[in-house]
């Protein structure tokens, strides 16, 4: 044998294994699935029977669907709240555990922990702190007497219940957030803050002038650590809300707190129409691409400034 | 050093600050863990309270513990298997295919890499129903059942897991210097020696990234076993056993907070030994 046959023979096998795991899980599927998009594919045990081309008709009847619209609007609103929530709460955590504090490695281990437990646990924690803690905390504090109110619960709207996902998604990624942002803190060259000291810089014009501009970077990558992590979001929103409470939208009931990942499930698994499930999942891939490509060329940008 | 610094008014209100939102932070565990303790009547009556028996505990535990529907040693068995497993083989086939890639310099792998680098925008949601019907084709094929079993989530975790690793490992990997190997070529080490004897060792800084980053995601894991090993089977994981308990047994709060505790102590152990690594790993995943 070659050396040259003998390196390719390596190559391929050392390869293979990754290789085949990827072909099998990833690949297959995802050619299958963007097919499917544009078939009137249905059950998934006939898949091949019948399989027909419709066009654009599953994309065309989601967007007809209150329901997918409704999704749609809900989980840009979600996610941007919950990126600026959990941005601004992990830098501000970040700022604590940097500082002159006894017990700061204690209390960045407190913070990072929620992010160990996996969203489904996290949801039903919570539901239970919304609808039981709450009320409670609302019987035993005179004024407070609203907390009580059935009514009134967090998770009983639509708009308190996405405001609770909010919460519930900042305090579990807070503290990873928090964990970047302390290692870009970290980063800055300590010379620099004692020479804007002996200069007489307060400490807002330190964090103004050297700590936010020398993050930059990091801001980045968290920017779009949690703009990903929020529109991609299903589990706390399956354990903590289901999608409900449900609501009205062009005379069609529809759920209140339905996110897009547990639309795409629900379409599949509730409303049984598998195809339709695909452009949409389809949709939500592309949406996903296009911030991967503004990711990519923002970061490129910035190393061209560098 | 920084002790020694006098300590300036406004740093006791940062640590009072931090104490604070510290103990907000944690309290819904706290909450979990006085609840655990706790009848149901208890729990729905004064959820803010202390127990007033902390014995029940052990009562709570115990139901969990032979509920026929969390099956808890099977579903902690399980997740265990299907973690340690995933993680070993995600971890070498990745580190193998990051040098294969790395030191092959043809077209064909830059190519390869190109792909495993792109598909890591791919959402699950758009491969999850092709996978089921993909993989029911490919038992009816060759007779290998994939749903519903082991084998079936592992590959998935592997190929799934792939891409990110590979990406990580051929990062470093580059790094390392090509003299080293072509050293070892000289004292007459085969190819696939050089990997395990000489590579495969040096790799282990991102190893602890990869094992990090993998593990938290497949413990935690919800939706690919939900599909993969579907609800009612022999196989199943901690996630889909709270899942489980917690739909069929609802407003049953004393239990399914306890079924909680219960799944959340192996990890805060584990956390809590392998704390600087998890910590470095993860904030090393993300930068990457």
């Amino acid at each position: 044998m070659t050396k040259k046959a003998e390196s390719t023979l390596v190559f391929w096998i050392f390869l293979a294994p990754a290789l085949f795991a990827f072909i099998m899980v990833m690949v297959i599927p995802f050619f299958l699935g963007s097919y499917y998009a544009f078939t009137n594919w249905t059950s998934s045990a006939r898949a091949d029977n019948a399989l027909r081309f419709v066009g654009l008709k599953n994309f065309v009847d989601s967007l007809r669907d209150p329901a997918f619209l409704y999704s749609f609007g809900i989980t840009f609103v979600y996610t941007i709240l919950n990126m600026v929530a959990i941005n601004v709460v992990a830098f501000a955590l970040a700022l604590l555990v940097t500082g002159n504090l006894r017990f700061k490695n204690v209390y960045r281990v407190g913070f990072f922990v929620p992010n160990l437990i996996g969203g489904i646990i996290l949801g039903y924690i919570w539901q239970f702190i919304f609808n039981n803690a709450v009320p409670s905390l609302g019987t035993l504090i005179p004024g407070l007497g609203f907390l009580a109110d059935p009514d009134k619960l967090l998770l009983s709207k639509n708009t308190s219940a996405l405001a609770a996902m909010v919460i519930v998604g900042t305090w579990q990624y807070a503290g990873y957030i928090m964990m970047i942002y302390v290692a870009a803190i970290e980063n800055i060259p300590q010379e620099l803050i004692e020479a804007a000291k002996i200069d007489g810089a307060s400490q807002w014009i330190r964090l103004k002038s050297i700590t936010i501009p020398l993050c930059a970077q990091a801001f980045t990558v968290t920017m779009f650590l949690t703009l990903v992590n929020s529109f991609k979001q299903f589990d706390v929103n399956v354990s903590l809300t289901s999608g409900g409470p449900s609501t009205m939208l062009m005379g069609k009931p529809i759920l209140g707190t339905e996110l897009l990942a547990l639309n795409i499930y629900n379409t599949a698994f509730i409303s049984n129409k598998l195809s339709e499930a695909q452009a949409r999942a389809f949709v939500f891939f592309l949406v996903l691409a296009i911030i991967s490509i503004i990711q990519v060329y923002v970061n490129k940008r910035r190393e061209i400034e560098l | 050093m920084k002790g020694i610094h006098p300590r300036r008014p406004g740093s006791i209100v940062a640590e009072i600050v931090t104490a604070v939102l510290f103990l907000l932070f944690l309290f819904p565990f706290l909450l979990v863990f006085i609840n655990s303790a706790k009848t149901s009547f208890e729990v729905t009556q004064y959820p803010l309270a202390l127990p007033s028996r902390w014995g029940n505990i052990i009562d709570n535990i115990v139901k969990i513990w032979t509920s026929e529907s969390v099956r808890y040693p099977s579903s902690l068995l399980s997740s265990v298997i299907i973690t340690v497993i995933s993680l070993v083989l995600i971890n070498l086939f990745s580190a193998m295919a990051g040098w294969a890639l790395v030191r092959t310099k043809t077209k064909t792998s830059s190519v390869i890499f190109f792909i495993f680098v792109a598909s890591m925008v791919i959402p699950f949601q758009i491969v999850m129903f092709p996978l089921l019907s993909w993989f029911r084709t490919v038992t009816m094929a060759t007779g290998v059942r994939l749903l519903r079993t082991y084998q079936g989530i592992i590959l998935s975790y592997i190929g799934f897991g792939a891409p990110l690793s590979i990406f990580m490992f051929h990062g470093f990997i580059k790094s390392v210097p090509l003299e080293l190997e072509e050293a070892a070529t000289i004292d007459g080490c085969h190819r696939h020696q050089i990997f395990f004897k000489i590579i495969f060792p040096i790799l282990k800084p991102i190893q602890a990234t990869v094992l990090v980053l993998n593990g938290i995601w497949i413990w935690n894991d919800y939706l690919l076993p939900l599909l993969v090993l579907g609800k009612g089977n022999d196989v199943m994981t901690i996630p889909l056993a709270v899942s489980n308990f917690a739909g069929a047994f609802v407003k049953q709060w004393d239990l399914i907070l306890t079924a909680i505790l219960m799944a959340m102590v192996p990890v805060i152990i584990f956390f809590l030994f392998a704390q600087k690594y998890i910590v470095k790993g993860m904030v090393a995943g993300a930068i990457k």
